[in-house]
């Protein structure tokens, strides 16, 4: 199950903007996937190790050398906006 | 600092750049500085499609910085992502390492002997750099973006400031002698948060500890541990509760500031990065690994004060740069006197590399001409002044023989007992008065006699000889 | 409309100099031209690009260069990275975004002399099942256009279906290939986890996502398969090694084959029609000398809730970097740095990208991590040991691949869970890595119109060669035609 309040909390975290109609809406949506989701309550998974990586291959490396880098055209072609050479962004308040 | 009840417990967290060729997770250089994003590729730009791959001499660099501490290197080793939104993380993401970090456990002495204790060392890749020169805009320069850090927790161990800048001297000495980072914290190579509690005394738990972020100098750290300290003190006398937070130095105030509490903590949904395998630290790696590591600091500076002459404080200075400390060695063996090198070393080289900014391997002086031309000067072929500007000819000129160039600027000095008694003679001769004031007990006299045979031989005698042989024929 | 010769045809042609890449490139143009908008099939088509790169392979072909795929025309799912060529993932938030690098899938294609000529629809960020999710309109399947033709990758199924390029590249996460190809009656392979470089694919769940060949017969998606798998020093997951020949066998017969047909995948939700027609083909292996089995999967039933948790993580995770910084859409009127990343983001993405997002937030979490992430990757391990088991006793394993025939546009928008539901027969091989194929088998009478229905066949990890195997047998030896629709040339 999932609350009004989770709902609110869970958008912030992922950055998305939600308005009392889609709160609404998705507190309903996602407490119905919610709800067949918890089927997996059922299996006893306590001595089975979680599959976190895919097909089994490991210890793959890159060898240390520098290669090619983008122009800065290309690099700052997509950006919404720019300046001087960089990315522009609305001011920075605070610190991550 | 001030004598207190409470106990100060201070753990720090240390971020070092390693000094690779290329990022950690992709080819683009790894090169401090430089024209605004033009050490990018697609990857470091967080394009859609990229995929990271691990950078192997990056791990090389974390065995070394492991087996330096005496720490558990793990057998099996995996990445995490690490969720948050900030401008200068592309991605979205950073890939760090929570669960299985490659180096846990690990140990630094300090000069007393006590034992701060290492809780891990982990692989993760740099942010780029945001910028904010006023106005309604920031400005992101992503260059920075993707070059392979170590980040080396410590444990709560250090008990005051001097304990913390200590560790974290004595951490930079051993990160630059194992070449792993150049630990320039200027250039933001090493960074540093210190996280600061107090307690009534050691039998207690900890209490709540916040975290500084922003110290930008091991001054900035001390003084910023002693502020904390007097602050929750204050906290405590006042009956007010600490509040577990992340703060800000401020090094122009000289305070810290609030960045957030626990509670507005951010939450990074950590989980295991499924773009890359996970990595297995061999046996075998370990010893290739093993095979290149140099000889701790601190092992090499008790072996250098057991040298003739070189006392504990020499040794100090000579090992705060491993090839100052190569140098010092290779050229003692040429000199024949440590003490003299180091003396050398110390006064004329130092200030030589600091006039031209250099590091001792690109300053064209080699080990052998410096060592003989220490020799020359014990054996009074040249004097300590004609010495230093031999010494300053030699400057940039791999190739260059000092006893050529003694010659070449003409420094050679009179140590001809013989010749130089003939000029002395002329001098008191020629300086009647002055021989009478000396006679008279006037010691000052004695240098107007040296400066006129200093004269007479343009500087080349051998001031010790002629203080010598006027002392002889005065007498 | 006639389809385009195979991919071994053209190919020969081209570099024999009976006909130009140039040529074959223009025709399918020209069908995409006539055709393709109807369809809603495409993105982007590539005129310029296409004729040059055309020319170019005529040039190499002249000059002597061996070229597997000399001129064959291929289209991509425009979630896979194309330099200097718009891919916008069928997101709002991607509209302008141009790649500066080729997918390694791309660079192969290339270097293999096909050519690209469009970039196809699909859900937005490959997530959905019906190609209702893209930002740029929904695709109809050439079979009914009031149908869908399934998804994620359903532009690229339905430009197959319809005849306008011989072959195409999707993606697949949790069906994304194969229910749309079984929905358009199309030929579908997704690979083995790792066969196929990821290098260049928009990510959604990169523990499940591989690209694969969509195709009008099982012998040209293998010669697609032989170009574009094998290991890729920029994707860390992928395989390197070798790739065992996949077109060498394709006519080998399946005489003592072991078939196993999994219990838990012919249940009452699978609809009569369908099951009918993997019945049919199953008689008919057992009639050539194989052996049918009777095998049990039994974690089937919480694949869809491990798939869903699984794929929705990872996607909040990869989809963080669409925040309006360094590409990608910007919102207008943001007054500070967090208004720009909320509402780039909402006005970036739609509905169901922010409803997965939502979902993948919530179970990577603090506090709710072990009770949904951390359960669902161990449920994970459940799901691959039963392939395992399963695996031990059979060669392959053949089922139906969606409960149903296209459905209606619209039909099941309403009820997001629903619709999720319906991948329940695909999700598995994509928790366990395990390859899948779908092969048309026949068309069937489903709500009023005559639909076709795919098989799957799956198999051990990097069995792909055999799945290509049994699979062309069951082409070869299919009771019915299946030709392109009569509706996709209206």
């Amino acid at each position: 199950m999932i609350d009004r309040r989770t709902v609110e909390q869970i958008a912030r975290l992922a950055r998305l903007e939600l308005d009392e109609e889609r709160v609404v809406k998705l507190t309903d949506e996602l407490s119905r996937i919610l709800a067949h989701i918890d089927k997996l309550e059922e299996l006893d998974v306590t001595d089975v190790p979680p599959l976190t990586h895919g097909t089994g291959g490991a210890d793959v490396y890159r060898a240390d050398v520098a290669g090619p880098v983008l122009d800065r055209d290309d690099a700052l072609r997509n950006a919404p906006d720019q300046a001087d050479g960089l990315f522009r962004v609305p001011r920075v308040i605070g610190d991550a | 600092m001030t004598t207190s009840d409470w106990e100060l417990v201070i753990g720090i967290e240390v971020h070092v750049q390693l000094r690779t060729e290329s990022k950690m997770f992709s080819p683009a250089p790894n090169a401090f500085g430089g024209e605004p994003n033009t050490r990018t590729d697609p990857y470091t730009l967080g394009l859609p499609g990229t995929l990271p791959v691990a950078n192997r001499a990056a791990f090389g660099l974390a065995i070394r910085v492991g087996l330096a501490i005496d720490a558990e290197l793990a057998r099996y080793t995996t990445f995490d992502r690490k969720n948050y939104f900030y401008p200068d993380l592309p991605k979205g993401y950073q890939i760090s390492q929570l669960d299985h970090p490659v180096v846990e456990h690990g140990k630094l002495p300090l000069a007393s002997g006590k034992i701060i204790r290492i809780n891990r060392a982990h692989l993760e890749e740099d942010a780029g750099k945001a910028m904010h020169e006023g106005g309604p805009h920031s400005v992101i320069d992503l260059n920075r973006a993707g070059i392979p850090l170590l980040e080396i927790v410590s444990e709560p161990d250090m008990r005051s400031s001097a304990e913390a800048v200590e560790y974290l001297t004595r951490l930079k000495l051993l990160l630059r002698y194992l070449e792993v980072s150049d630990c320039d914290m200027e250039k933001g190579s090493l960074r540093c948060d210190v996280n600061v509690s107090i307690r009534r005394s050691r039998t207690e738990p900890l209490g709540t500890r916040c975290e500084v972020k922003n110290l930008n100098s091991f001054k900035a750290v001390e003084k910023a541990i002693e502020f904390e300290f007097q602050r929750h003190q204050r906290c405590h006398a006042a009956g007010e509760p600490i509040v577990q937070a992340t703060l800000l130095w401020d090094d122009d105030k000289e305070e810290t500031r609030l960045m957030r509490t626990k509670e507005e903590s951010a939450d990074y949904r950590y989980f295991p990065d499924p773009d890359l395998p996970p990595h297995h630290v061999t046996e075998t790696w370990i010893d290739d690994v093993r095979k290149t590591m140099p000889e701790l600091p601190w092992m090499r500076e008790a072996r250098l004060a057991e040298l003739p002459g070189i006392t504990a404080y020499d040794a100090g200075v000579l090992i705060q740069d491993r090839s100052i400390a190569d140098f010092f060695e290779a050229a003692s063996v040429v000199a024949g006197d440590p003490k003299a090198v180091a003396n050398w070393i110390t006064g004329e080289l130092f200030g030589l590399l600091r006039e031209h900014g250099d590091d001792v391997r690109e300053s064209g002086i080699t080990v052998d001409g410096f060592g003989r031309l220490v020799a020359l000067v014990k054996d009074g072929t040249v004097g300590a002044a004609g010495g230093k500007k031999v010494l300053a000819a030699m400057y940039g000129r791999p190739d260059a023989d000092p006893r050529a160039l003694i010659d070449e600027l003409g420094l050679g000095q009179i140590s001809d007992e013989g010749a130089l008694r003939e000029i002395v003679q002329r001098a008191l001769d020629s300086n009647p008065k002055t021989v009478e004031d000396l006679k008279a007990g006037k010691k000052k006299a004695a240098g107007a006699l040296v400066g006129w045979v200093m004269k007479e031989t343009r500087g080349s005698a051998n001031p010790g000889l002629v203080n010598k042989l006027i002392g002889e024929l005065t007498r | 409309m006639q389809a385009f010769p195979a991919v071994a045809t053209i190919a020969q042609d081209v570099r024999n100099g009976g006909r130009s890449a140039r040529s074959f490139t223009d025709d399918a143009l020209a069908r995409i031209d006539a055709h393709g908008e109807a369809l809603g099939a495409f993105l982007h088509v590539d005129v310029d690009g296409a004729r040059a790169h055309a020319d170019e392979v005529d040039r190499r072909a002249a000059g002597g260069d061996d070229l597997p795929l000399a001129g064959v025309p291929i289209a991509l799912k425009d979630n896979l990275c194309t330099n200097g060529v718009p891919t916008t993932c069928g997101s709002r938030i991607l509209s302008r975004f141009i790649p500066p690098y080729d997918a390694t899938v791309v660079a192969r294609l290339r270097a293999a002399g096909a050519v690209i000529v469009a970039k196809t629809n699909l859900d937005e960020f490959a997530m959905g099942s019906s190609n209702e999710n893209s930002a740029f309109g929904p695709v109809r399947n050439p079979w009914d256009l009031a149908r869908a033709p399934g998804g994620s990758s359903g532009g690229s199924a339905a430009a197959v279906a319809a005849g306008l390029v011989p072959v195409a590249l999707g993606s697949d996460t949790g069906g994304s290939i194969r229910q749309p190809a079984a929905l358009t009656g199309t030929v579908g392979l997704k690979p083995t986890y790792g066969r196929v470089s990821r290098y260049g694919l928009v990510a959604f769940g990169s523990s499940l996502d591989q690209i694969g060949p969509l195709s009008r017969n099982v012998e040209d998606a293998a010669r697609v398969l032989a170009v574009i798998a094998g290991g890729d020093p920029r994707d860390a997951t992928c395989s390197n090694d070798p790739v065992p020949d996949v077109v060498a066998g394709l006519e080998d017969g399946v005489d003592g084959l072991r078939v196993g047909l999994p219990r838990e995948y012919f249940d009452d939700a699978i609809g009569d029609g369908v099951k009918t027609l993997v019945r049919r083909a199953a008689n008919r292996l057992a009639t050539a000398g194989a052996t049918l089995i009777d095998v049990s999967l039994p974690h089937t039933s919480y694949g869809i809730p491990a798939y869903y948790i699984v794929a929705t993580s990872e996607a909040s995770s990869n989809l963080s970097r669409y925040d309006g910084i360094h590409y990608g859409h910007r919102t207008k009127d943001a007054a500070d740095l967090a208004e720009t990343y909320e509402r780039s983001r909402t006005e970036g993405f739609g509905a169901e990208v922010r409803r997965r997002i939502m979902l993948g937030t919530f179970a990577l979490a603090s506090g709710y991590y072990d009770a949904y992430y951390d359960r669902a990757m161990r449920v994970r391990t459940l799901i691959r040991r039963d392939f395992e088991e399963a695996f031990e006793q059979v060669d392959v394993i053949l089922s139906p691949t969606s409960p149903t025939p296209a459905f209606k546009l619209g039909e099941k928008t309403s009820d997001p869970l629903e619709m999720y539901l319906a991948d329940v027969l695909t999700v598995t091989a994509n928790l366990a890595g395990v390859p899948g194929l779908v092969v048309p088998e026949g068309l069937c009478d489903h709500d009023g119109a005559r639909l076709p229905v795919g098989v799957q066949l799956m198999g051990p990890l990097w069995s792909e060669a055999r799945l290509l195997q049994v699979g062309r047998w069951l082409e070869r030896t299919r009771e019915e035609a299946i030709s392109i629709p009569e509706g996709a040339a209206s």
